[in-house]
């Protein structure tokens, strides 16, 4: 593998036609045939931490995606403030995350190099949307990392901006690896355990991993969170699970 | 928390941000992950003008006791002055 790649700024089509920006990178290995992911931002936005893991999975041979789920809200701001306005606006609409990520879907399977396969990746509350565009969206390998609020609702006395979407798992249209935290409140073991039995209630393929010593957002780089030995273990099961469901 | 809870108010008064000072007219305040601050969870403030769009905003992201504290010291700070300065 070279891990040399190009990296940009493009706009695609998302949900309900409208054009909204993204971010690809492609390896530049000339490879004819290769699988895709599409990358679901945290809730912090658009961000150049996001970016570097785009282009982390160019540098590993899938062309990667990840659509700007703010730009309607706040077109060329920063990511923070884009973030603070989206929220501001009410966040990120269940129904216009599956289209944005559909879109972004629909322009990595029409790459000239791509295999057809599109896998989905998501952080925090992009776990959650991951989740969701796989129950949702046909597609080839999920990965979700540390996504709350699938399966519990937010405490008493939250208004339901965010809904469970357990119901939705008899629709998971692919694999779905789960990557946790032992000592993280939202999802606690307990919430991902519930999603694991109900996936092996369903006869969903999928692989769950907690790691003990970390909480929430262990594979933030820039973050007190991060948790070096989860990443690293973290990153191989990506590899592995992406190698598996989305190579060639 | 990775949820969108937000707490939303009109306020009147100014702030300054990137650009300089500015009007505000909306304060929004969350308890989530933060930008900035080095903790999982901080309670976020945001001081706004969307008129003036996304940009004009000065933001503070401050631990859960920081914000206790600036609670009170508000309080404070306005009980210690004539009732009639701030009616």
């Amino acid at each position: 593998m070279s891990e040399g790649l190009t990296a940009k700024t493009i706009s695609i089509t998302g949900h309900g036609g409208d054009e909204i920006e993204a971010y690809l990178a492609v390896p530049d290995d000339g490879v004819s045939s290769r699988g895709s992911v599409v990358v679901i931002h945290h809730m912090p936005g658009y961000d150049s931490s996001t970016k570097e893991i785009t282009r982390k999975f160019a540098a590993n041979g899938y062309a990667a995606l990840m659509p700007n789920l703010y730009y309607r809200d706040a077109p060329g701001a920063s990511p923070d403030d884009a973030a603070a306005t989206a929220r501001a606006k009410g966040g990120v609409p269940d129904e216009r995350l599956v289209g944005d990520v559909g879109g972004a879907a629909t322009y990595l399977r029409g790459l000239a190099a791509s295999n057809g396969k599109v896998g989905v990746i998501g952080y925090c509350s992009g776990g959650r949307q991951s989740f969701l565009a796989a129950c949702s969206l046909p597609l080839d390998a999920a990965v979700d990392c540390y996504g709350a609020f699938i399966v519990n609702t937010p405490p008493d006395g939250m208004p339901l901006k965010v809904t469970p979407i357990i119901g939705l798992a008899k629709d998971l249209s692919c694999p779905l690896l789960g990557l946790f935290g032992a000592d993280d409140k939202f999802p606690t073991p307990a919430e991902t355990a519930e999603l694991d039995r109900v996936l092996d209630e369903l006869g969903k393929p999928h692989e769950f991993h907690t790691y003990e010593g970390a909480g929430h957002a262990f594979f933030s780089v820039d973050r007190p969170s991060y948790r070096p030995e989860a990443v690293n273990d973290g990153w191989q099961r990506i590899w592995d699970f992406y190698g598996k469901y989305l190579a060639g | 928390m990775c949820t969108y809870q937000t707490e939303q108010i009109s306020i009147t008064g100014s702030g300054k941000g990137a650009s300089g000072w500015f009007a505000l007219s909306d304060a929004t305040v969350y308890f989530d992950h933060p930008v900035h601050a080095m903790a999982e969870h901080t309670l976020n403030i945001d001081f706004l003008n969307p008129s003036r769009g996304p940009g004009a905003r000065v933001a503070v992201e401050l631990t859960a006791q920081s914000a206790r504290e600036l609670a009170k010291a508000i309080e404070v700070a306005l009980a210690s002055v004539p009732a009639e300065l701030v009616s």
